[in-house]
């Protein structure tokens, strides 16, 4: 039982499979919010109202011929995909969905919320590397930008999701969920912080406003320009996972967690991701790109500040509270 | 670390083929050039094989877009050329379907700019408003793209009462509607950071450039051939000519909302004051030998037409200048030490149609002056030679998972 909990875990849920589903609902969900906010419909035909849609573009691209450039290193190339892929599913694993109590554990230990940014910030590093090796030009300006949006909106994201550990006083997700699920008021502190962690997960998930490294009409697919196929494919679903991922830890930090054991627990997981993923296709909906210069200064000149005075505010209230 | 770079024939930003070349260092242009010649379609010869009849239903096909410009134009040259005088009511109508297109026109430039920003929601809203305008020069002549609503001496279709009334209800909708995009175009912060600023052309340069059209008007130069010279019968009519001193795209697209707004008075003055009476009267078919330069203000800028007769029923000679043309010079100076970024929203800014810009090019050698023509079969020959020569290596796809 002891053995089977953790392959259940990392295989079913919120492992793998559910990951896969749950991530191409997701973007089904997004896909169709977006397209009500601009007065369309969305996907309708594959499936009920659309919903395998995404299933159905994944196998399509599989399908799709397979192209690596003649001068790219066609080792990384090809790897990369795979690499960001595994990277962003293991982040998933530390999310609390199933609580395991005081005793830690492999996936909840003190210190989890670090190592869950610290791994949602690699896959950025290796978007900069599939530009950089596709050794095209749209690829490396794309690759470049992805590189300077991340010095953008990273350190606002840590500032803003060290408030509410600082808050509950621990390092470890689980704990700052049930902190908050006690003193469910003391959640109305973290406004500003959810704010600019929204904002940022935005950028990090790059979509309008910030999809500046793979601006279409600038620089045709940015760094995904020159990948094709079934890579192309992973790099699809990363994003989706990346979306489930970066909304769940936000759910998990600011929202107050997923309580109530397994299914209660996934129950609140499924509202409470679908409200930032709805939040973020609200803010897709509403904005037009920016530039990257302009995306740098926004991420200075308000939402570090911003993140500096959540913080601020946290501590006089931890203060108060204490 | 200075590198070129060419955008296009292909590109996502470019939705015909042209190619814009540019210096770059990192983001930033510091030199441009556009190379065009990608489509040719021998409009112009063939316009001389045919009659001025079939001629209008040819010139009306030089753009999908403008395409009642360009025929307006044509008709207006040969009828200066007949001496005729076209009957009053048709003259209304014509500047009706002017006005209308004008208005469709200005509608799709607002959502294509809304896309090469990265604003789809603008885009997508746009363009389901210009449906009210489609369905109205629909129903005026049973087309949405070629309207074929021009004859020497008038127009085609009348408008009865129950189209007059469905145009002046239309016009509501689509007048608070281009209250809302004004309003968006010039709060929405994402949208105006990205506009205003960009592709400055100053007014002094704009004159030197020949820029025509609503990049002109952006710069603060009133220039308009409906006010400057009138056509048809916008001398009776009561309207602005709509300027911006900002030079930059945003100007470029408030000018083009401001336009709108016009347009829709234009269109209830037309609709109010119809005069009754016959739309056309009778044209001769052939055509004394003279010479004509016809000026039409299109939705993208000042529209030229040359036309040549020679007494017989079909022109010597017609020479078309799409107001695109004009309009690249001034384009290169704009995308000068701009960033990359801009580069789609400055090209849109012009509202190009490429492919009614395009015409043969035939190169000379410089120094004996010889000139060498290729058919289609001996191109083919050279670009199959070329990819026998070049002999592309087979290979595996990687996929080591």
């Amino acid at each position: 039982m002891a053995i089977l909990k953790p392959i259940l875990y990392i295989l079913v849920y919120p492992g793998l499979l559910f990951l896969l589903l749950y991530s191409t609902f997701c973007e089904w969900f997004d896909r169709k919010l977006y397209a009500r906010m601009q007065n369309r419909i969305g996907p309708l035909h594959t499936g009920r109202s659309g919903i395998l849609q995404p299933i159905a573009d994944i196998v399509k691209l599989c399908a799709k011929e397979d192209i690596v450039p003649e001068k790219a290193d066609k080792r990384m190339f090809s790897a990369l995909p795979v690499f960001a892929l595994a990277i962003v599913c293991t982040a998933a694993l530390y999310l609390p969905v199933w609580h395991y109590g005081s005793a830690s554990s492999f996936n909840s230990f003190p210190g989890d919320l670090i190592v869950v940014a610290y791994l949602l910030t690699l896959p950025t590093l290796i978007f900069f590397l599939a530009g950089w090796h596709s050794t095209n030009f749209f690829s490396t300006i794309g690759g470049v930008r992805v590189l300077t949006m991340l010095f953008g909106y990273e350190i606002p994201l840590l500032l803003a999701l060290l408030s509410p550990a600082v808050l509950a006083g621990s390092w470890r997700i689980l704990e700052i969920a049930t902190f908050f699920q006690k003193q469910p008021l003391l959640l109305l502190v973290n406004l500003i912080g959810f704010f600019v962690a929204l904002v940022a997960l935005q950028a990090k998930l790059e979509r309008v406003p910030f999809d500046i490294p793979h601006a279409e009409t600038e620089i045709v697919g940015g760094q995904f320009t020159e990948y094709s196929g079934k890579k192309l494919a992973f790099f699809r679903l990363l994003g989706d996972i990346e979306m489930v991922v970066g909304s769940g830890l936000i759910a998990a930090v600011f929202l107050g967690g997923f309580p109530g054991g397994l299914l209660p627990g996934l129950a609140w997981f499924i509202v409470k991701t679908l409200f930032v993923i709805f939040l973020l296709a609200a803010m897709r909906a509403a904005t037009s790109r920016i530039r990257i210069d302009q995306m740098i200064n926004f991420s200075w000149r308000w939402l570090a500040p911003l993140a500096v005075l959540q913080l601020f505010i946290v501590i006089i209230i931890k203060g108060m509270v204490s | 670390m200075e590198f070129k770079v060419s955008l296009g024939p292909q590109h996502p930003a470019l939705h015909e083929p042209i190619s814009l070349r540019m210096t770059l260092d990192g983001e930033i242009i510091r030199d441009a050039d556009l190379k065009l010649g990608y489509n040719h379609r021998g409009i112009e010869k063939l316009a001389e094989s045919r009659t001025f009849i079939q001629n209008l239903y040819l010139t009306e096909r030089i753009c999908g877009i403008c395409s009642f410009s360009h025929q307006t134009c044509f008709t207006q040259g040969v009828e200066k050329l007949m001496e005729l005088v076209p009957a009053k009511r048709g003259l209304y109508i014509r500047t009706l379907v002017c006005e209308l297109e004008r208005v469709h026109s200005h509608l799709l430039w607002l959502g294509v700019a809304g896309q090469e920003a990265g604003f789809e929601s603008f885009f997508m809203y746009t363009w389901r408003d210009r449906e009210v305008v489609m369905d109205i020069l629909d129903t005026i002549s049973g087309n949405r793209v070629h309207y074929s609503m021009n004859t020497f001496g008038g127009v085609r279709r009348d408008i009865d009462e129950i189209q007059r009334k469905h145009i002046l209800d239309s016009l509501d909708l689509l007048r608070t509607r281009t209250e809302y995009y004004l309003n968006l175009a010039a709060t929405e912060p994402t949208f105006v950071g990205r506009l205003s600023g960009v592709g400055k052309l100053s007014k002094e340069q704009a004159i030197a450039l020949c820029a025509v059209g609503p990049t002109l008007r952006a710069s603060g130069v009133p220039m308009d051939v409906r006010k400057d010279d009138p056509y048809a019968v916008y001398d009776e009519i009561p309207f602005e000519v709509c300027t911006a001193d900002s030079c930059d795209v945003l100007g470029r697209a408030v000018v083009r909302v401001k336009e709108l707004m016009q347009s829709y008075n234009i269109i209830e003055f037309l609709l109010k004051n119809l005069p009754a009476g016959p739309i056309k009267v009778k044209a001769p078919r052939k055509v004394k030998e003279n010479e004509v330069f016809s000026r039409y203000e299109a939705p993208r800028g000042e529209n030229v037409h040359y036309i040549k007769s020679n007494g017989s029923d079909k022109p010597e000679r017609l020479k078309v200048r799409a107001p695109t043309l004009a309009n690249y010079p001034a384009t290169i100076a704009m995308l000068k030490d701009g960033f990359i970024a801009d580069i789609p929203l400055i090209f849109a800014a012009i509202d190009p149609c490429i492919c009614c810009a395009e015409r043969l090019v035939q190169l000379d050698h410089p120094r004996s002056g010889e000139s060498k023509v290729l058919t289609f079969s001996q191109l083919r020959q050279m670009a199959n030679q070329r990819y026998k020569n070049k002999q592309f290596k087979k290979k595996e796809t990687l996929w080591p998972f």
